[in-house]
């Protein structure tokens, strides 16, 4: 099952489609298709009904956060410093804006062929955060997808029925996001080590050092 | 009564229906209800005691584990994946060893790969025991059934207390094999017990497989088709039930699998009686596995010899695993970022997907073929919610 | 078995024995009859729930002990075994099916999810023990804690009930008009539970600061 075959097949099939190849660097070979917007829901019926794919079954629907990152480069440039023009270095940091990431697995489970690997990018992680859902082409991913919704904040358009799945309904964070701030219940810990005995420490310092 | 007439749930909020307006009922069966399933609850409106609507309610169990898995090692993950499915220790155990192994490229020597065949059917064993008792108590059968599921599992909790120093949780699998080897005389103890499991086989179906009520209450009751459970990727016995030919140990040849001959049972009507038909079958399936097994083991290391577990740092990349586990299909997906600690951690869980078609099958029942039905996904709450 | 507490004079008690004279006191009566038909709530929540089912098995027998059925109805069961982590999801119906259930009741903490929250600790749904908001008899560690541990934790509660005197200073909560038998229940709040614990029932205990100030390797 030859990813570029396939990335080939859809782009000919799937008019004005936009797919990328995202290389997996480590030994399992899972390399993955990113899927756009717009035609996702196009390219994921043509993969469902196609007759030499026939992906039917979709295994699993992950959410991923990747934060925003600045990196810093540094860049040399001629400048005129004490009246004799050098080169200087400049060290000036760019902002990579971070998104979250849904991943979808798919199987054949008639033609026993799999994994097929997609994925679709939301623009940031906070207010960007629409996608189009896939559970009208396959219902496995109707409570997974409202799992995403859950726990990271993607809102899925046109998914039948979108709440909260594990979280009481009046909770308003995104607990699996990398910067989420677990409420501070740490008052007394029998054994405490690590990160909890940093934080039963701060409620001892606060409390007066008992 | 027109289901169409119903209004839909709005987003987030708690009761479904108005009751003022129609002459519905809406009742809460759960999170504390008799079923030992765990906290699991349901929504249901009735129309007098035919089902209207269903909404399952989830996270009553919600643990973070994923959370969790992204402030320990690789390692330290391993005895919490013991408690995502808290009947089957090992064989949750091996699933996530398996898609670590996937991610690192690690070999698994032979022993270490019968040793983990034996634990994990084993475990199968057990689990479709139990699950067969507990679907019997929930429809009224007050425990025997489930007296004589838990008799034969202790004798094989023995057999793990004494090899991996636990009853429930395990801990046994790591990355490149087993975590210890086989005491003395553990091998023939287990024969003994694989040997005496058809007879206990024997007598179940004896008891339960022409009894009237039982097959009264589950046949034709929550029929799933085999179109429905392809798309909403119902996997393991449920799915086999209604004639999905897919079995993870014969599509994916994982581990030594090949090396055994066993059948798949498949049903054709999709109801409870199916499934639970289906388990028992492949209750005797496991037997032959496990003769097969227990009679090939060869000499050798329990673990990859290359494998250092101190500093393990797999490279940048992912992977997704996945093993035929009791419930279905177990799957694990593992994102590295070169450091000890897995990027993200995501676990695929067979019990809840199985749950996608709960209402669909409950449509137009009564409410007490509800139990009989969720009796049947077999469900484990700690898989659930995670 | 221990010499239950009684206010007759035991050598007394022996000659009338031997006699055919049984002597006992009300509250030994009572207290037998309440130690020997403790009933359970049909109340599992995760792993340890499991290993509360195979002590009610043939092997570990259970209703040897009275804890013959197990009531699935709380308004009905004397015993509250709380088997498996508690989540904040859940921590308002564990609090309402106390406050349903008729005294005298009891609280068996089972496995260390209810004690302290065990190993998902570091849970943002997972409540850190669940007398936070109820008060707990027993405590029972392990994870899960074998079946034995279990009867060895109901029979501690077996002596506790059989020591509660009637009247006194130190009766047992249902005898006395003031100390409350329902508790707050706590409501979803938009981060965590509000209130996050009861403070007439928990307070953070007192610890011996031997790690005060140290870092996470014990050294200052």
């Amino acid at each position: 099952m030859n990813l570029e075959a396939i990335k080939s097949e859809i782009e000919a099939n799937v008019p004005g489609c936009r797919l990328e190849l995202v290389a997996n660097p480590s030994p399992s070979g899972q390399h993955s298709l990113l899927l756009d917007g717009e035609h996702a829901v196009a390219v994921a019926t043509y993969l469902r009904d196609a007759a030499g794919l026939r992906f039917d079954f979709c295994s699993n629907v992950t959410g991923i956060d990747w934060p925003g990152k600045e990196v810093s480069q540094t860049a040399t440039a001629r400048k005129i410093v004490d009246g004799l023009e050098q080169e200087v270095e400049e060290v000036g940091t760019t902002a990579i804006p971070g998104y979250l990431d849904v991943v979808y697995h798919l199987y054949s489970v008639e033609k026993k062929h799999g994994p097929l690997v997609l994925r679709m990018r939301t623009q940031d992680r906070h207010s960007g955060v629409h996608l189009p859902s896939l559970t009208p082409v396959w219902r496995s991913a109707e409570l997974q997808e409202r799992e995403v919704f859950d726990l990271f904040g993607v809102f899925f358009e046109g998914h039948p029925d979108l709440r909260r799945l594990l979280m009481w309904p009046g909770f308003v964070d995104h607990p699996m996001l990398k910067d989420y701030v677990d409420p501070d219940d740490y008052e007394y810990e029998p054994t405490a080590h690590d990160v909890v005995l940093r934080r039963v420490n701060q409620h001892r310092s606060e409390a007066g050092g008992r | 009564m027109n289901i169409a007439t119903v209004p839909p749930a709005p987003l987030d909020s708690e009761p479904v229906t108005e009751p003022s307006k129609e002459q519905l009922l809406e009742i809460s069966m759960g999170p504390q209800h008799p079923s030992t399933h765990g906290v699991f609850r349901m929504k249901v409106v009735l129309d007098g005691e035919r089902v209207v609507r269903l909404k399952p309610v989830f996270g009553y169990l919600h643990r973070n584990h994923e959370k969790i898995a992204e402030s320990v090692t690789y390692l330290g993950s391993m005895p919490y994946t013991d408690r995502l499915d808290y009947m089957c220790s090992i064989t949750n155990n091996w699933g996530y060893a398996l898609a670590v192994e996937k991610l690192a490229g690690i070999e698994v020597p032979e022993r270490a790969e019968y040793l983990r065949v034996i634990c994990g059917e084993l475990t199968r064993l057990q689990n479709h025991a139990c699950l067969i008792g507990f679907l019997m108590q929930d429809m009224g059968s007050t425990g025997t059934p489930l007296m004589y599921a838990f008799r034969e599992r202790e004798k094989i909790l023995d057999l793990f207390e004494s090899l991996t120093g636990a009853r429930m949780m395990c801990n046994y699998m790591r990355f490149g094999g087993c975590r210890v080897d086989l005491p003395a005389g553990w091998l023939d103890r287990a024969k003994k017990v694989i040997a005496d499991f058809p007879r206990f086989l024997d007598e179940y179906e004896r008891l339960l497989v022409s009894n009237e009520i039982l097959m009264d209450r589950t046949q034709e009751v929550g029929v799933l088709s085999r179109e429905l459970a392809v798309s909403a990727g119902i996997s393991g016995p449920m799915a086999r039930a209604s004639g999905v030919d897919y079995d993870i140990r014969k599509v994916d040849h994982y581990s030594i699998y090949d090396r055994f001959t066993f059948r798949v049972p498949l049903g054709s009507h999709g109801d409870v009686y199916d499934r639970f038909m289906v388990r028992l079958l492949e209750m005797r399936e496991s037997v032959g596995i496990l003769q097969q097994a227990t009679r090939a083991i060869p000499a050798g290391p329990i673990v990859d010899p290359k494998m250092k577990i101190r500093g393990f740092r797999p490279k940048p990349g992912e992977a997704y695993g996945r093993i035929e586990s009791p419930k279905g299909e177990l799957g694990f997906y593992l994102i590295s970022d070169g450091s000890p600690n897995p990027y993200r951690y995501r676990v695929r869980p067979p019990s809840l997907i199985n749950l996608t078609v709960l209402e669909d099958l409950c449509l137009g029942r009564n409410v007490a073929d509800i139990v009989a039905i969720l009796g049947s996904v077999d469900i484990v709450l700690g898989e659930v919610d995670r | 078995m221990e010499p239950r507490i009684s206010g007759v004079d035991e050598t007394l008690k022996n000659e009338l024995s031997k006699q055919g004279i049984l002597t006992t006191t009300l509250q030994e009566l009572y207290n037998w009859g309440r130690t020997s038909s403790i009933w359970p709530l049909n109340f599992g929540l995760a792993c340890c729930a499991i290993e509360m089912i195979a002590t009610t098995m043939a092997r570990y027998d259970l209703a040897r002990f009275g804890a013959e059925v197990f009531r699935p109805s709380p308004r009905q069961a004397d015993l509250m075994i709380v088997a498996g982590t508690v989540t904040k999801k859940m921590a308002p119906q564990v609090v309402r099916l106390y406050n349903q259930m008729p005294e005298p009741k009891y609280v068996i903490s089972m496995g260390a999810c209810a004690i302290s929250g065990g190993p998902f600790k570091q849970g943002y749904n997972v409540l850190k023990g669940i007398d936070r908001y109820i008060p707990v008899d027993i405590y029972i560690a392990g994870c899960p804690p074998r079946p034995e541990a279990l009867i060895d934790a109901f029979m501690e509660l077996q002596k506790k009930i059989d020591a509660q005197q009637l009247t006194g200073e130190n009766r047992p909560r249902h005898l006395s008009a003031d100390q409350p038998s329902e508790f707050t229940v706590p409501r979803f709040g938009e981060h965590d539970l509000e209130p996050t614990r009861n403070p007439a029932i928990w307070k953070p205990p007192l610890v011996q600061i031997a790690q005060a100030g140290t870092d996470e390797f014990g050294s200052h």
